[in-house]
């Protein structure tokens, strides 16, 4: 080969090309939901003044639904509503609600005339919630679940391993809603180990923090686990059989070397998929571990936006998500191109 | 006074599973002395792979029975520890493997792996490891070692890749180098390359190499000895020129009639040999080579009943079948103007 030119890391290259082409994948994401949620509705035969008139009270006079629609900027055209929207995204937006005159600043995700407030703070203030909740449970399932897969697939056909693949096959099968409530009858009232499950902010105080989010880290850690420990056990057992584990024996490495650094590394790399696009589907809001916790993250966030049809609520709440969804599919690629030398180009 | 590198006596892997016991290797001997190169030539399933890990130590973790004696360089092998033979394994015999690709680690770089090697059996450090590692690259003839070692195998060539497995497999300077169809996966073009190189590093080095192969061609000219097994056992051994030039066994002489050759002058036509090798967990009664033995016939049923043993048919020179040495002599003879009247015939009728 000859000498490389002096380019940028192939990494970095990578990074900058996925960048780009994320934004242009927001945008899109952006008018899709835009258009699910306002689009849609029109279609079904959905008019403007039966959109408004949800905002009144009972018996709107047609003068005051036209006022409505107006204040809400719903007769206009959709794509002069959608502008309106990445506008104040960027630039923030004021709203007439009603009476008094309500700024939302950037970025602004619309207002929720129900709770009367702009909604990306009330996104903001679920999300630690469910960060903390996410993270938390994360890295339990995620050492958890590939300790015990490769426990497993080494000692396959043991003991240990029908028992902790029987149990992951439970854990697997199990909802949340199920799991959850055990945990909290047993842990929280009968034998209470963790009395009074809620939120405490970091800051405000770790051990409680951390205390409170033990029942709700484990029961989400468990569903997730189970299927990390099936995964992991069936990638270690395959690439356990490639030849290149045969030369890594071949060169005399000790067994340990031969598992971890040939094995696990091979196996792990499909795991950081996952686990990528796991993560940022949960930071989009781990709804049933939320509602059965009574955390107040964004899934609870969601369900009861979703509960009080509030549009703007729901439009934001749903875009936050793909936000995260895609990010973490950036990550993952990313992460991909470091992990495994062969996605480089 | 020979200098015995390897001697392997009467060894046996089985493998016991749920369909009864698979015979692997079923009583293989032989001995290689430093600088030598033996063949062990076979097809498919006649146990010359299980053979050569077995005598790695690379069965470890497998349910595998051994017996028998491994002795290198006076060192029993059988039922020593698998710490020890881990260290013997990569420093004192290293192995080199049919497909480079897959078994070189998608995920590190060629001069990581090779580095790598040579750090488990030598208190180096990583800088002189690597850089040990392009020297090798560069005595294995890849150009630019320096700045190859920094690439990934699937940025090598299916040549250059075996290149790398050969550089990693000397490393440590071993004494025993095991081949396991090392061209099988490569080009005609490379494979001469590649036998050519393992060649040379052989006198450089005298070492003692197996070359394992199911391509009679491959051994041919770099064997001192030839093993010819079959069904886990041995057909024929003895020096590679009295096992080309008076076989002794008719499943070898089948081999060499369905092994092309273009130092001769005859355009003989291939012939294969008939059937399929047989299953390792039901091998035929007596010589597990009669189903498929036009010879079988004149043995009065031995074949059937009897495992024949080894027996010199000339001096130094073993093959396992109850032919007499007349009834061999005849029969290899007719077998060859056969071929020769054949291949006449065929000549005249393209002239005609």
């Amino acid at each position: 080969m000859t000498a490389r030119a002096p380019a940028p890391h192939p990494v970095i290259t990578f990074i900058v090309r996925r960048l780009i082409a994320t934004v242009f994948l927001l945008i899109v994401v952006s008018m899709i939901t835009f258009a699910i949620f306002f689009l849609l509705p029109r279609l079904a035969g959905q008019t403007t003044r039966g959109l408004a008139s949800q905002y009144i009270g009972r018996n709107p006079t047609p003068a005051a639904v036209h006022a409505i629609e107006q204040q809400l900027g719903l007769d206009a055209p959709l794509p002069v509503q959608y502008g309106r929207f990445l506008r104040g995204i960027v630039l923030g937006e004021h709203f007439n609600a009603g009476t008094s005159k309500a700024y939302c600043p950037p970025p602004c995700f619309g207002y929720s005339f129900k709770n009367q407030q702009p909604v990306w703070p009330m996104m903001v203030s679920g999300l630690p919630v469910t960060i903390s909740l996410a993270a938390g449970a994360a890295i339990l399932w995620l050492v958890g679940g590939v300790a015990i897969g490769v426990i497993s697939a080494l000692r396959r056909g043991t003991l240990f391993d029908r028992f902790s693949m029987g149990v992951a096959l439970a854990g697997v099968s199990l909802p949340i809603f199920f799991t959850g409530l055990i945990a909290l009858e047993l842990f929280s009232y009968k034998w209470p180990i963790f009395p009074n499950v809620q939120f405490v902010p970091f800051t405000q105080n770790p051990l409680l923090w951390a205390r409170n989010l033990v029942l709700p880290w484990i029961v989400l850690a468990f569903l997730y686990a189970a299927l990390y420990a099936r995964l992991t056990r069936a990638g270690m057992l395959e690439t356990m059989s490639e030849d290149y584990i045969r030369t890594a024996r071949a060169k005399g490495l000790p067994e340990r070397t031969v598992i971890f650094k040939h094995g696990l590394r091979a196996a792990l790399t499909p795991i950081v998929t996952i686990f990528g696009m796991d993560i940022g589907l949960l930071l989009g809001g781990a709804i049933l571990t939320e509602v059965t916790f009574s955390l107040h993250g964004l899934g609870l966030f969601t369900v009861e936006a979703i509960q009080n049809q509030d549009l703007p609520e729901i439009l934001g709440v749903t875009l936050l998500a793909a936000f995260f969804i895609v990010i973490a599919n950036l990550v993952v690629d990313v992460l991909y191109a470091v992990v495994d030398p062969r996605v480089r180009r | 006074m020979p200098d015995t590198l390897l001697d392997v006596a009467d060894l046996r892997i089985h493998f016991p599973t749920s369909d009864g016991l698979v015979k692997a290797v079923d009583g293989i001997s032989f001995s290689l002395e430093r600088g030598q190169t033996l063949g062990i030539v076979g097809e498919s399933g006649s146990g010359k792979s299980v053979t050569s890990l077995g005598i790695m130590g690379l069965h470890h973790g497998t349910n595998a029975q051994i017996t028998g004696h491994i002795k290198l360089d006076g060192e029993e092998l059988v039922g020593a520890t698998p710490g020890r033979v881990r260290e013997l394994r990569g420093s004192k015999m290293a192995m080199i493997f049919q497909d480079p690709l897959s078994s070189l680690h998608p995920y590190y770089t060629i001069g990581a792996q090779i580095a790598e090697a040579y750090l488990v059996h030598n208190q180096v450090g990583k800088k002189v490891a690597h850089k040990h590692a392009i020297d090798l690259l560069g005595r294995v003839g890849i150009p630019q070692p320096a700045s190859r070692a920094d690439d990934y195998p699937h940025q090598f060539s299916g040549g250059m890749r075996q290149r790398a497995m050969i550089a990693m497999a000397l490393s440590c300077d071993p004494e025993l180098l095991i081949a396991d169809e090392p061209t099988t996966a490569l080009d005609v073009t490379v494979q001469a390359q590649i036998l050519d190189l393992i060649w040379d590093l052989q006198q450089e080095y005298h070492s003692a190499v197996i070359i394992i192969t199911h391509d009679l061609g491959v051994v041919a000219e770099l064997s001192d000895d030839i093993l010819v097994m079959y069904a886990g056992r041995m057909a024929e051994y003895g020096s590679a020129e009295d096992t080309f030039d008076q076989p002794g066994h008719p499943y070898t002489w089948g081999l060499l009639a369905s092994m092309p050759r273009i130092d001769e002058a005859r355009l003989e036509r291939l012939v294969p040999i008939k059937g399929t090798p047989p299953s390792l967990i039901n091998v035929p009664s007596g010589c597990a080579f009669h189903p498929r033995c036009r010879y079988a016939g004149f043995t009065g049923g031995r074949s059937q009943t009897e495992v024949p043993e080894l027996r010199e048919v000339s001096p130094g020179h073993l093959a396992a079948c109850h032919l007499t040495g007349d009834q061999r002599r005849k029969f290899r003879t007719e077998l060859v103007l056969e071929e020769t009247e054949a291949s006449t015939a065929r000549m005249t009728q393209g002239e005609a």
